[in-house]
């Protein structure tokens, strides 16, 4: 079966995937916006992640849990194009249709990581040019993808400092000067700013203090809602995955042991380690 | 007096060979770093190692070379590399613009008009224009190669910003032929649009960073700008001094310690012709 979808190549839907996308070649709104089939990666001869399938579907939170070492940063990775898979396929749907982002070339590859695509990352100090400033920061997505007036690349880089709950009277000022939470949320405005379709946040709430990260997930909360946003949630913090996801992924040793919606997964676990996992929280 | 103890222009024909591979390459793709086995030369780095191997490596017996050090040909630099070709090559020099054949230039392009004639080359310290914004050499290659430069547009965004202008005046990126970004070595901004549409062919060599690159003759040479912050080719709003001329670039000069001040042209050939002719 994988054989004959990765000869099909991309744009041309498996027929499991029932009415909805097997229909036409090219499906309407209403299909996946992320499709994963397969998506296997080794480093040597232990394993990354093995065998991961899933769709993401427009507007959709997925998350991804698991202990440290179960393989999220990786099928992460693989999903994001910053690591190349060994086997499988991630076909997007972008403006002009569905393509397999494994497959495709470095530039539209880049090109897409820069406008369809957002990653937050944990530290900031990975998603931010630490030595220019607030506004330039913002500004880079729109410089990147041809806009050549100050004034107007300005003028949206404010808007957004505001919309992350920054002082626009900050623009100028270098993120080494900002907090934690305030880098946090200008990593996520620098991302924002070109009106993405899918997020990839690996761990976006870690190292940050608890009512930091409440105002936090309110705001990306708020944002994917406004923005119709999907996402892929990296976390080991099963509160941030109950407030912002909607489906759940379970992952031990490279490996999906349980799926499922996520107060569904979290409130009646049925796999061994998911059960340790959810009775690992700690309650104050 | 040529010193029959070196190779014609000291470096060696094997070397002189391999740096022209480079040159020709460096031509064949206008703005793109070719890397180079730059030699150990007998000068300190920065004191222009890389223009002295690829001017020893385009000189001909026939060459008559004027070298310049930010415009005047009596500094230190212009002196001991002039004297060093004299001494190993045994080549003509002259002072005179119009009379070189080969320049070999640091900080500046001479205000006289290069011809197809002549090949400018110049000194440069760090040939790639995104160092400071991107530490890593991987990564800039590969904006090169995938001609990603947001980033190169993210510098002039941060000089408006923080000054309100683009302030950087002096090692002013450009465009080279609609494709390479380029670092155009330490030139004030005032001599930017000399590089473009130039009869002369322009080379330029990096010792330390062991790169060279090149403009060919006739090539489109753009500075990157914001649509509403066009690029200005900047200088002191004043005239020289000693000829007076209003359109040439200008050294300040101070003069004792109660303030006193001139502006002098910084092309010395170019302000000692007009002087002489009287202007």
């Amino acid at each position: 079966m994988m054989a004959m979808l990765a000869e099909a190549g991309p744009g041309i839907s498996g027929e499991e995937e029932g009415p909805i996308s097997s229909s036409s070649k090219y499906p309407g709104p209403d299909a996946p916006l992320l499709r994963v089939r397969q998506i296997t990666k080794r480093y040597g001869a232990r394993i990354g992640c093995a065998d991961v399938s899933f769709d993401l579907w427009p507007g959709e939170v997925m998350g991804i849990v698991g202990e440290s070492g179960s393989g999220k940063s990786t099928l992460l990775g693989c999903l994001s194009g910053q690591l190349r898979p060994d086997q499988g396929e991630v076909v997007f749907r972008t403006r002009t249709g569905p393509v397999d982002t494994v497959r495709m070339s470095e530039p539209d590859r880049r090109l897409l990581a820069r406008t369809d695509w957002a990653f937050v990352h944990q530290n900031p100090r990975d998603g931010l040019r630490m030595g220019v400033s607030a506004g330039g920061n913002v500004g880079e997505r729109l410089m990147a993808t041809g806009a050549r007036h100050y004034g107007r690349i300005r003028g949206s880089a404010g808007e957004w400092l505001e919309r992350v709950e920054i002082d626009r009277g900050r623009i100028d000022d270098r993120p080494s000067q900002f907090s934690g939470g305030m880098q946090q949320r200008l990593q996520i405005a620098r991302n924002l700013v070109s009106g993405p379709k899918l997020a990839f946040m690996d761990e976006p709430t870690g190292g940050l203090d608890v009512s930091v990260q409440a105002r936090l997930l309110d705001l990306l909360r708020g944002l994917v809602r406004d923005m119709g946003l999907s996402a892929v949630l990296v976390t080991h913090d099963l509160a941030v995955v109950r407030l912002l996801a909607d489906r759940l992924m379970v992952m031990k040793d490279g490996h999906v042991i349980e799926t499922g919606l996520t107060d569904q997964v979290l409130d009646d676990p049925q796999h061994g380690y998911t059960q340790l996992l959810v009775s690992s929280v700690l309650q104050v | 007096m040529t010193d029959q103890a070196y190779n014609f222009a000291y470096l060696d024909e094997d070397t002189k060979r391999m740096i022209r591979r480079a040159i020709l390459k460096a031509i064949a793709v206008p703005g793109y770093q070719v890397p180079f086995a730059s030699r150990e030369m007998p000068m300190p780095y920065g004191w222009g190692t890389g223009g002295v191997q690829v001017t020893a490596a385009t000189l001909l017996p026939t060459d008559r070379l004027k070298v310049i050090d930010q415009g005047a040909d009596d500094t230190t630099n212009a002196v001991s590399i002039r004297k060093f070709f004299q001494r190993t090559a045994g080549v003509a020099t002259t002072e005179r613009t119009a009379e070189a054949t080969l320049i070999q230039t640091r900080h500046r392009i001479p205000e006289t008009p290069l011809t197809e004639e002549q090949i400018l080359v110049y000194q440069v310290p760090i040939p790639e224009p995104m160092r400071f914004l991107e530490p890593r050499e991987t990564e800039t290659r590969r904006i090169h190669a995938l001609a990603d430069y947001g980033l190169m547009q993210v510098r002039l965004y941060e000089d408006i910003a923080r000054h309100g202008e683009i302030a950087t005046s002096y090692a002013y990126p450009v465009e080279v032929a609609c494709r390479y970004v380029m670092d155009p070595s330490p030139i004030p901004k005032f001599d930017n649009p000399k590089m473009n549409d130039c009869p002369a062919i322009q080379l330029f060599g990096a010792g330390r960073e062991q790169r060279i690159y090149a403009v060919p003759p006739y090539t489109r040479v753009v500075s990157l700008d914001f649509d509403d912050h066009p690029f200005r080719a900047s200088k002191a709003s004043h005239d020289c001094a000693i000829c007076g001329a209003s359109d040439s670039y200008l050294d300040e000069v101070i003069t004792d310690d109660a303030g006193g001040r001139m502006f002098v042209c910084s092309d010395t050939d170019y302000c000692a012709a007009r002087a002489e002719r009287g202007e």
